[in-house]
């Protein structure tokens, strides 16, 4: 089934250009603050999912490479102060898609080595990792240090943020669709097995890691150009640790199943905002029940389509 | 230059005991149940806290400062156990042939749930310790310092770890302890009754974080509900330093990684402090995959 055909890439610009102004028009600011929040949590929900999903590894260090997207990216608009240019829609969109490329080099030299290591090894590794990206950032003084980056010029609304939603959907979706893909999903089936039908597993693995990385540096970057301050705590341990958790919550294996993650790990504080300070105590036990009543989360590895297409066929 | 340098020493150890101490919870959860138990830096965080208010109901009642810290060492073990216990009990026990990262998950979310409880119940500001024994100085020559407060906590910590030396390898316990972790489903068909194995391993593990939460609290009397999410890293760093699953690599990994924050506090840079146990871990998990003491099992078909 082919999901997403090139030519619909305007028509859903357009309508998404749309939708921005009839939402900017009639929601309320602190809606669509959480819409957007929504969609930067789908975009890093789908791309840990590329990982802990699809490739069967556990990293626990995705704030880290959000964070290397998010700095790279308000380096060039804020910090560097190269040209006017970078100041506009177009040239946030570029220096947001540097961020994004330095991520994905990011999490190539940190795959590189961690790979060999594998499940709880690997999850360490990774946390470690993200930590010193973390600390670094603490520790560098041209970007503000434990004071944070302010001044970052806010241009990512509606329209940038589930463009880039829409992006990484149909991307990931081909991506896992193509022989590639199929070569990532045997290494999470069985690494033995796709070893020894010839798959180069620790290639697949980098791949995967580099390109997860990449979108994960993305949603970085539209974090920081959409809150316009930016500190070494938005990317703490936590952070990461939301992210499983919206790609657990979703599914494992499941791209729709990581964006309705992504939506409910972000909605659920808000919408628990009347119990005030019992909010964040009621979130994780949400999660310690879902994990005992149903621990392959909402989807599984199953996309949402494929639910009611089951239905039709039998 | 000499002095510093055995401050540091002194003052490494000092810390690293602490991490020894919660390493092995750590270790002996993993040992037994393949997970990484991140609840256990709040157990922690929650001895550090029936600590601080046990010794502020027992500090008119027991004048002894001797009896009193002991009674509130243990009374907080006690109550690390109880809460380890009903962890164990609730959230773990239903997963026990669940996918291990469905266990990881749970773990994170009984973690956060017990930090945010933390901050509701006790409140987010930080609160002081109480200093149960007065701070003396043993030995105060040529810069070089001494308290009694280091000698304590490396003391009780030393005691703490013989005695587990002893009930892990000359007990009846301990063997089928070590059976358990070899391999939990051949011990259960040779009659080890696994489930009370593991309640007995997380509560020794449990009982050993309520130690060193007096301990740290002792040494570093600022407490606050997000004070074991740190500890806790770097103690199970400390764990896979030493070789996860292995009770001397613990101890091992908890004190060599006091030393190495130690040093590089005063040689290189304060800010540092939490980077270098992570630069740590990497190097150690690229060099050698299983830790310092571990054993690397290969995966068969």
């Amino acid at each position: 089934m082919k999901i997403f055909k090139k030519s619909m890439l305007p028509i859903v610009a357009l309508a998404l250009f749309g939708l921005n102004y009839l939402l900017e028009d009639n929601v309320d600011g602190y809606v669509l603050r959480v819409i957007i929040n929504c969609g930067i949590g789908m975009i890093l929900a789908m791309s840990l999912n590329l990982i802990n999903g699809c490739a069967g590894q556990f990293s626990l260090g995705h704030a880290g490479f959000m964070g290397v997207g998010a700095y790279v990216s308000a380096l060039i608009t804020t910090v560097l102060t190269l040209s006017p240019f970078f100041k506009t829609d177009l040239g946030v969109g570029c220096a947001i898609l540097t961020g994004g490329i330095a991520a994905a080099i990011a999490g190539y030299l940190v795959g590189l080595p961690s790979l060999r290591l594998r499940g709880d090894y690997l999850a360490i590794v990774t946390l470690g990792f993200g930590e010193i990206i973390r600390i670094c950032f603490l520790n560098f003084e041209q970007v503000g240090g434990a004071r944070g980056l302010p001044g970052i010029p806010r241009v990512a609304n509606f329209f940038w943020v589930y463009l880039w939603v829409v992006v990484t959907f149909v991307a990931l979706l081909r991506l896992l669709r193509s022989s590639y893909g199929r070569a990532i999903l045997s290494v999470r089936e069985n690494e033995i097995a796709a070893e020894s039908m010839g798959i180069n597993i620790a290639h697949y693995k980098i791949v995967a890691f580099a390109i997860s990385s990449f979108f994960a540096g993305i949603a970085g970057g539209l974090f920081a150009h959409f809150q316009s301050f930016i500190d070494p705590n938005s990317f703490v341990f936590n952070k990461s640790v939301e992210v499983v958790i919206m790609v657990v919550i979703g599914g494992m294996g499941s791209l729709s199943g990581a964006m309705l993650g992504g939506i409910i790990v972000t909605l659920l504080p808000e919408l628990l905002r009347a119990f005030d300070n019992y909010r964040m105590v009621i979130f994780p036990l949400i999660l310690i029940i879902l994990m005992l009543v149903r621990p392959r989360g909402i989807f599984g590895h199953k996309e949402i389509w494929e639910f009611f297409r089951k239905k039709a066929s039998s | 230059m000499l002095q510093a340098f055995l401050q540091n020493i002194i003052n490494g150890l000092a810390q690293g005991s602490v991490y020894a101490l919660v390493a092995l919870g750590y270790t002996m959860v993993y040992g037994v149940l393949q997970f990484i138990n991140f609840a256990h830096s709040d157990i922690f965080m929650l001895g550090a806290f029936s600590g601080f208010y046990l010794a502020k109901w027992l500090t008119p009642i027991v004048p002894n400062p001797l009896i009193l810290l002991l009674a509130t060492i243990l009374g907080s073990m006690v109550f690390c156990v109880t809460v380890g216990l009903t962890i164990e009990r609730i959230a773990y026990r239903p997963l026990r042939s669940a996918p291990r990262i469905n266990v990881l998950i749970t773990a994170i979310g009984v973690s956060l749930f017990l930090e945010n409880l933390g901050q509701i119940i006790f409140g987010a500001d930080p609160q002081v310790f109480p200093a149960l024994i007065a701070t003396k100085s043993i030995l105060n020559t040529g810069g070089l310092v001494l308290n009694n407060i280091q000698v304590l906590v490396v003391l009780v910590s030393l005691v703490l770890m013989v005695v587990l030396h002893w009930i892990v390898h000359h007990t009846k316990l301990g063997t089928a302890m070590r059976a358990v972790s070899f391999d939990i489903e051949v011990a259960n068909l040779m009659g080890i009754p696994t489930d009370t194995i593991i309640i007995f391993t997380f509560t020794i593990g449990s009982a050993l974080a309520g130690a060193a939460a007096i301990l740290y609290g002792l040494s570093y009397p600022k407490i606050e509900p997000l004070l074991g999410t740190m500890i806790g890293l770097k103690a199970f760093v400390a764990a896979v330093f030493g070789g996860i699953g292995n009770i001397m690599g613990a101890a091992v990994g908890g004190i060599v990684l006091g030393l190495a924050e130690s040093f590089t506090v005063y040689y290189i840079s304060s800010s540092f402090r939490d980077a270098i146990a992570f630069g740590i871990l990497i190097l150690i998990l690229l060099f050698k995959p299983a830790g310092l003491f571990g054993t690397f099992r290969r995966e068969k078909v």
